[in-house]
């Protein structure tokens, strides 16, 4: 019997649970995707269609979604979180089956009403079964060789379904996604070591076979790695993407260019503007005043998950919280660091601003489940 | 229980460590976004600035409209038409090998074109525009215009071309342009280096940009070419433009108004033609040249899209060279037409007066050389005006031994021989009045008397070209120092016709000068009577000139072989007849030069009397102005000349 069970009649009932909200988390989800709506009407120039308007709509499906799940008590996600992964399982491999080709990799599963990404759900769903499967261990087994394989598992089936598609970015994100709640839920040091070092050889190993009838990664990563060691080595073609998003932000300045008025990302130099490129635009258009105060939000809205994980008594919620936290970290972070000319091109969106349906109703899903463990809580 | 709650409450605390370290791992990184987005936006901003400008802004050149050049009655010589071309963008096209098919179908090209077209698309940047094929006619460009929903990334477009409506006519004066060369832009350079331009002139690095390369339209190319405008355009990454941010217009290049008449300059030519020969007629008064023929001629149309090889070839391998313009650039030893120069030279030395006889046996013996008198048994005594009337060689070999070459030279200076005119016009000759000083630093050798005795009849190393032949003859016409002139107006503001000075011949010499001049046309014992006119207020005055091109050698004299049918055309001798006209009041000098024709009086002559019948009428001169004897022959020639209206174009925009 877990501590949540032991309190369970503290938590708060009915209609008072909205009172209950992390209403400083939500503010800020929606502060940011309004941000999120501006941008994509200007690099629409100006316009509502293409991007800005649907966009809305799913904002609004997602944020219903967000509320239904933070109203159903978080014990029940905990319930149900293994069936939750084994769908988005499903789903995976449903993708390399009857996926849509995009960008060179099978991503996307046409599900008539939405284009789903599986990939992104899983990124959910593996953080939600691991928080049950280190809820459910003994804590005392956490760092015993054989319950570490088991989360190691856990993370590698998606992360090698992913890697498969190919989207060598993600199942990354993936993988340390579940690392980071690993992490959280107390594995030794020396497991994380191992793994950084394998990572390391992993890429040696990586480099070795390139050219080679046993290259691992697509030619096209192999380049883009290429692009990220020296950017400048070929600025029309691999190293485009990378010097026209560093030249747009560069050229926004301290106030930027004021809206709409971005020349780079309106001109179309900018590749993706809407969608995994838009943080150039908005730091074009708004400067450096308007990029650091989106890297300020995004920070806030991880310290509001930070301190809701440490009220929190319950080890389900706490890691579920830190959990989505780091997991919305790894979207901003590395989608950041990549405009910048700071981290290979890997194909993720800025959370909550990108254009795209999986990300958003992932995101807003995965905020509901975090106000249900904050709801739910035991006081 | 209470283990339970204490084991939960040691776990908590492990727990919140390890979301401290992870919150810290991700501020570090956080911080390290700012500062990197700080570097970027701010440290580094100018520099980012500068690299977004160049990547949004194009300025592209705005080409000119090349200025125009017309006749001294304002018909057009040297226009702008509008060329109808045909661009194909690769990128916008997905199936190239159908549009290529469709194009082939509407356009109507051959299967080569169209394969040398395809390899030329696709050796080039997809991005560029590739012209298909110019010169299009309205139909064709009207038919690409409505098949457009099959000719995707193709797109009709019309541009300015260079046009010559009166095509041969005016091959030498105005020349053509041509895309421009290599050869233009290091002219430039140097050019700048030098200080004679200021600026370079942008419009050079437009490839195929048209440039004068010869004439006119290489002399004054950069008053006619104009100023080019820009615009600046906000281009986006595949370089489609977005819209304009600004646009300077260009400035039309100066129009030009020549002083050629075309009607003349069209008979010119025509009277000409069939001939290697060359003709100059100018206004006395105004130094206006009104005609300046030159045979054969070209089709400066077909050198501005660049010849084809064939044209090219026909036009190179023609004997009579129709590159050439024999009127400015040629220069040919003038013959007897120079002995009215020595005339005025003796007359002003006073080494003989007017009536002064010399006695003329048929040659001239010095230091055991003989030089003969063309007529074989000689002229017996003449005088000055005989002299002239029938072209006495041995007369001028005696004044000029009593002169001396350096006088006969200054007199033929100040006349016009080895003066380089000032025209808009590529290589002019300036000729050649040799002289002691000029014999020796040109030729290393001494001046021998030989040499004066050949200069006194124009030949030896005398040269002047038929330009010059005309300016001297107008000279002696008006005693007053005729200068030359090509372009009557400038962007519509008239060039002010010069006062010519006095040349300060005495006038009872030049008079008697002009008497042997007119009796050499109209005296029954002139070398130019045939080509009399029988109209008082038209008569002409002139003097024949016959040049030899290789001296007659001893043994051809004593076998006989002077005879100019005999020997090969390009060994035969010149022909060359100077004049003006009206007599009692000179208008107009005329010189025509006919390369290897045979003798002044029968080739040339003729065509100096048409050309001058025809600046006075102002038209077809009409047979009553011939002698009754010719008229019949006369008709049948004039009316077999094929001419055209100036107001028409030789040649259709479309040919």
């Amino acid at each position: 019997m877990s501590y949540l069970e032991q309190n369970i009649k503290r938590t708060p009932y009915g209609i008072v649970k909205f009172l209950h909200l992390n209403w400083a988390v939500l503010i800020l989800i929606f502060a940011i995707s309004s941000v999120g709506f501006l941008m994509l009407y200007s690099v629409a120039g100006g316009s509502l269609a293409p991007w800005a308007e649907p966009q809305l709509k799913r904002f609004v499906a997602g944020i219903c979604m967000l509320l239904f799940i933070a109203m159903i008590p978080i014990w029940f996600w905990k319930n149900v979180s293994g069936l939750i992964y084994f769908i988005s399982i499903m789903l995976l491999i449903g993708v390399d089956f009857f996926g849509t080709t995009g960008m060179g990799a099978q991503r996307w599963l046409d599900l008539g009403f939405i284009r789903l990404q599986p990939s992104e759900l899983t990124k959910i769903t593996t953080v939600l079964f691991l928080a049950a499967y280190y809820d459910w261990l003994d804590i005392t087994k956490v760092s015993k060789p054989i319950w570490v394989l088991i989360p190691v598992i856990i993370i590698l089936i998606p992360v090698s379904l992913i890697f498969n598609q190919p989207d060598l970015g993600t199942a990354l994100l993936v993988l340390c996604g579940g690392g980071g709640l690993m992490l959280l839920a107390g594995v030794h040091w020396g497991y994380f070591l191992g793994i950084i070092m394998s990572l390391a050889s992993g890429a040696v190993a990586i480099f070795y076979t390139r050219d080679t009838g046993l290259a691992i990664l697509r030619d096209y990563q192999y380049r883009r790695i290429d692009t990220f060691l020296n950017p400048s080595s070929d600025p029309m073609g691999a190293g485009y993407h990378i010097g026209q998003s560093k030249i747009a932000l560069g050229s926004g300045g301290v106030n930027g260019r004021g809206f709409m008025q971005g020349t780079q990302s309106q001109l179309n130099f900018l590749p993706e503007k809407h969608t995994d490129f838009i943080f150039t635009t908005l730091a074009e258009e708004f400067g450096f005043i308007g990029g650091l105060s989106v890297l300020a939000m995004y920070n806030l809205l991880i310290l509001f998950c930070i301190v809701s994980a440490l009220k929190n008594k319950d080890r389900f919620s706490s890691l579920v919280i830190m959990g989505i936290a780091f997991t919305f970290f790894l979207y901003f972070a590395p989608n950041m660091a990549m405009v910048m000319g700071f981290a290979p091109i890997v194909g993720v969106p800025l959370p909550l601003i990108s254009y795209g349906g999986s990300s958003m109703l992932v995101l807003l899903g995965a905020f509901g489940l975090m106000q249900s463990a904050h709801v739910h809580r035991v006081r | 229980m209470v283990t339970s709650e204490i084991d939960t409450e040691y776990n908590k605390g492990r727990h919140d460590r390890r979301i401290f370290i992870l919150g810290g791992a991700m501020a570090i990184f956080s911080s390290t976004l700012a500062y990197r987005m700080h570097f970027l936006q701010v440290s580094e901003s100018s520099k980012f600035r500068l690299l977004a400008e160049e990547n949004r802004i194009n300025v592209r050149l705005l080409p000119p409209t090349r200025g125009e050049i017309f006749d001294r009655n304002g018909i057009l010589l040297a226009g702008n038409k509008q060329n109808f071309k045909v661009i194909l963008i690769r990128d916008e096209i997905k199936d190239l090998d159908q549009v290529l098919l469709n194009l082939e179908k509407i356009l109507k090209f051959s299967k080569s074109f169209k394969d040398q077209l395809k390899s030329e698309i696709l050796k080039r940047s997809p991005l560029i525009p590739i012209t298909v094929s110019d010169n299009l006619s309205w139909e064709q460009l009207s038919n690409v215009a409505v098949n457009s929903p099959i000719l995707p990334g193709v797109s009709p477009e019309v541009g300015l071309s260079r046009f010559y409506p009166r095509s041969t006519d005016y091959s030498h004066i105005i020349g053509y342009v041509g895309a421009v060369g290599e050869k233009d832009i290091i002219k430039m350079d140097r050019d700048y280096r030098e200080g004679k331009i200021s600026e370079k002139d942008p419009l050079l690095e437009i490839p195929k940009f048209q440039v004068g390369k010869t004439g006119v339209e290489n002399k004054l190319d950069r008053q006619l070419r104009g100023k080019a405008g820009n615009k600046r355009i906000e281009v986006n990454s595949v370089g489609r433009i977005m819209r304009e941010l600004s646009r300077a217009e260009s400035i039309k290049g100066a129009d030009i108004n020549l002083t050629i008449d075309t009607r003349l300059q069209h008979f010119v030519q025509e009277r000409l033609s069939g001939l290697s020969a060359s003709a100059v007629i100018m206004n006395v008064n105004s130094g206006d040249l009104l005609a300046i023929g030159s045979t054969p001629a070209f089709d400066p149309n077909k050198f501005i899209g660049g010849i084809s090889h064939s044209d090219y070839n026909s036009i190179l391998e023609n004997p009579y060279n129709p590159l050439w313009n024999k009127s400015v650039q040629g220069s040919y030893p003038p013959g007897s037409t120079f002995k009215m120069i020595v005339s005025l030279a003796a007359l002003e030395a006073g080494v003989i007066s007017i009536n002064d006889e010399i006695n003329c046996k048929g040659f001239t013996e010095i230091s055991g050389r003989k030089f003969y008198c063309w007529k074989s048994g000689g002229h017996g005594k003449v005088n000055l005006h005989n002299s002239l009337k029938q072209s006495c060689d041995h007369y001028y070999y005696e004044l000029s031994q009593r002169i001396g070459i350096s006088k006969i030279a200054a007199m033929a200076r100040r006349l016009g021989v080895g003066e380089k005119f000032d025209l808009p016009l590529p290589l002019v000759e300036s000729g050649i009045m040799p002289s002691r000083e000029w014999r020796r630093k040109e030729k290393g050798q001494e001046w021998k008397i030989g040499d004066t005795l050949n200069t006194a009849i124009g030949q030896g190393d005398v040269l002047t070209s038929p330009l010059q032949l005309a300016v001297i003859t107008a000279r002696l016409a008006t005693n007053s120092i005729v200068k030359p002139r090509l372009i009557k107006s400038f962007s519509g503001l008239s060039l002010p016709i010069e006062s010519f000075k006095s040349l300060n011949i005495d006038p009872a010499a030049m008079r008697e000068v002009r008497r042997g001049m007119y009796s050499v046309v109209n005296d029954k014992k002139g070398t130019a009577y045939s080509s009399r006119v029988e109209q008082d207020d038209k008569e002409f005055a002139g003097k024949t000139g016959t040049s030899q091109v290789t001296e007659i050698s001893k043994s051809e004299r004593k076998r006989g072989v002077s005879k100019n049918e005999d020997k090969p055309w390009k060994y035969r001798d010149h022909a060359l007849f100077v004049g003006y006209a009206p007599f009692t009041n000179p208008k107009y000098s005329v010189s025509v030069v006919v390369e290897h024709g045979g003798s002044g009086s029968t080739s040339a002559a003729p065509i100096a009397r048409d050309i001058m019948l025809a600046a006075q009428y102002g038209s077809l001169p009409p047979l009553s102005a011939y002698p009754e004897a010719q008229r019949s022959r006369i008709g049948s020639t004039l009316t077999k000349m094929q001419l055209v209206d100036p107001e028409k174009t030789l040649r259709s925009e479309y040919e």
